[in-house]
């Protein structure tokens, strides 16, 4: 049985920057991954090459045993859904149109379907944006945006859901909700692989944590010992402490004072 | 339905767009051919009288139809055009392919090409000028087998900036004469066509619409973005080529029988957005039927305002320009700016 994602080998470098390296990672059940790590190390190269956006790099990143790049687009886009951090539209669509675009994959016809109707509605609700469903998405918050995002790839129905940062411009509570849902959908059977910089996010959502530092993996292992204090120290430069709490669930709380590096 | 999902296209929607549209265009095919200097009755030309018959389906009504056939290829193919570069200036003319036909067409012009290949000498310089351009841009353009539309943009604004100072070199060089001929085919005009030439663009535009339009989901997505549209099971490199491709041929195809003509391939598609949003399932059917509209109805009045006719695309931005503006300042919703 080949795994959902294999990683072997990968690099890639613009110009004279290296930026990642030798990258080796599998990803065989649907699980909660965190892809951590400050700005600038290749989490959302990362994501991209995993996504079939990319070209350019050395090593094999393989879906359900196939190099992502033999893929045809669309029976991968069936399978594997992409959120980018941010989108800019310079034409007048609704939100609700952007969630319908998810259904492109699956559409056979020239109008959607009761079935992409249905997956879109499921979607809207799940994201809890049908208030601005209606509204020109150039004209939503870069959270609202965030959200649209999210449920124009959950109406594409993905078993495997990438994402690129999708709380950075979020409130609280959203990030909280979102993360939960993501959280969901994972033991629903979605592999659900988001990058992220919060650590606290990544530490109390996921299953498991990939940390990257200059283009490598220093840890791939669960949240309390991919982020040990020694690795947050290590990779962010920060003084870092788990606050372990009552109810038994652990933050991570740090020290303002960098460490004993500068950056 | 949810009360949200108004916005969405729906076969009641595109039916009543099309209606609308088509009524349009027939209203155009039996009212415009009747407005002239001389009067003419269509009972008496459809009873073969002359010289009413002579005159409605021998000058007047082709010259509806190629307005209409010219109006509708501009404004789909200026609508491609801004989705796939998702620029709002974009014209049927930004990259390039129209520049290159109207240099052919001087060349023709100015060397006195009076046929070419069986085909009128204009016309097949045109063609063989669009040809050539197009496929320097896409050299310039592509990076191996790929593309990008801003690559895309570049190359075309490029390519089109060289032609243009080509044709003004020529220009320069000509006679009076060929100066005068020269410059009476750059501003686009509408003349009275052979049928031949009208079937011959019929087959040319019409196929070649009906399939942009059929592609709408795509075209969509690529007015997001391409990464987008690659994350949504489409090929990016391979729309945008198809999509120049097919956006070329149709402007090319325009530009060898009537030159340039200005403004329809920028204002029909802004004005049906504003209108209709952004779906291209409902904005490329609409902006080829209202836009085929527009051009006849400006071609007729540009015909019979003064004594002596007007170019026509005098009266495309005289009277486009104007009505969009009106219509962008009667949007309550700002936002489109």
């Amino acid at each position: 049985m080949s795994a959902i994602l294999e990683l072997a080998s990968i690099g890639i470098s613009f110009g004279p920057l290296q930026v990642l390296e030798d990258i080796n990672l599998r990803f065989d059940v649907p699980q909660m991954v965190a892809l951590a790590g400050p700005n600038g190390v290749g989490k959302s190269t990362l994501l991209s090459i995993v996504a079939g956006l990319r070209s350019g790099y050395s090593g094999t990143c393989c879906a359900y045993g196939k190099d992502v790049r033999r893929w045809k687009r669309r029976e991968f886009a069936r399978k594997i859904a992409f959120v980018p951090q941010s989108l800019k539209l310079d034409f007048p669509f609704t939100a609700e149109e952007v969630v319908f675009m998810g259904r492109t994959p699956h559409a056979g016809g020239f109008f959607e379907s009761d079935r992409d109707r249905g997956a879109v509605r499921r979607a809207i609700e799940l994201t809890d944006m049908g208030e601005f469903a209606a509204r020109d998405f150039r004209a939503l918050s870069g959270g609202e945006r965030q959200r649209v995002m999210l449920a124009s790839a959950l109406a594409q129905e993905p078993q495997v859901l990438l994402l690129d940062e999708p709380t950075s411009f979020l409130d609280l509570a959203h990030q909280f909700a979102i993360y939960s849902l993501l959280r969901r959908l994972s033991g629903e059977g979605i592999l659900v692989i988001a990058a992220t910089h919060d650590l606290n996010l990544a530490a109390s959502y996921s299953d498991r944590v990939v940390l990257l530092r200059k283009g490598c993996v220093v840890a791939d292992a669960v949240p309390c010992d991919a982020l040990s204090v020694a690795k947050i120290d290590e990779v962010f430069h920060v003084r870092a402490e788990w606050v372990h709490r009552a109810d038994g669930r652990a933050w991570i709380t740090f020290d303002d004072r960098a460490g004993d590096a500068s950056l | 339905m949810t009360p949200t999902e108004a916005h969405v296209v729906t076969p009641r929607r595109l039916t009543i767009v099309l209606l609308v549209g088509l009524a349009a265009v027939l209203a155009c095919i039996l009212i415009c051919p009747l407005i002239g200097p001389s009067t003419l009755s269509l009972q008496r030309a459809f009873a073969g009288q002359w010289p009413d018959n002579q005159m409605f389906f021998g000058v007047r009504l082709p010259r509806v139809l190629l307005a209409l056939l010219c109006g509708g290829a501009l404004s789909i193919a200026g609508c491609l055009f801004q989705a796939l570069l998702r620029d709002a200036l974009a014209t049927p003319y930004t990259l390039g392919v129209s520049s290159g036909a109207s240099l052919g067409a001087v060349v023709a012009i100015c060397f006195g090409f009076h046929t070419i290949a069986g085909l009128p000498g204009i016309w097949g310089a045109a063609l063989l000028g669009a040809a050539v351009t197009l496929l320097i841009v896409l050299a310039v353009a592509s990076e191996g087998n790929r593309m990008s539309s801003f690559t895309l943009l570049l190359g075309g604004v490029m390519i089109n900036g060289v032609v243009t100072s080509l044709i003004m070199l020529l220009h320069n060089l000509a006679s009076v004469r060929e100066s005068f001929a020269i410059v009476h085919w750059l501003m686009g005009n509408i003349d009275p066509p052979e049928p031949f030439t009208l079937i011959a663009l019929a087959i040319a535009v019409l196929p070649t619409s009906l399939g942009l339009c059929l592609m709408a989901r795509r075209w969509n997505l690529m007015a997001v973005g391409e990464e987008w549209a690659a994350s949504r099971g489409v090929s990016p490199a391979r729309l945008l080529l198809i999509g120049y491709v097919a956006g070329s041929f149709l402007s090319a195809a325009v530009t060898a029988v009537t030159g340039p003509i200005g403004f329809v391939g920028l204002v029909v598609p802004h004005a049906l957005r504003l209108k209709l949003g952004s779906d291209h399932r409902l904005l490329m059917p609409a902006s080829f039927l209202f836009g085929a509209a527009f051009l006849a109805v400006c071609d007729t009045v540009a015909r019979t305002i003064f004594s002596v006719e007007l170019p026509v695309s005098v009266l495309t931005a005289l009277v486009g320009g104007p009505s969009f503006i009106a219509l962008l300042r009667s949007r309550r919703r700002s936002l489109w700016l």
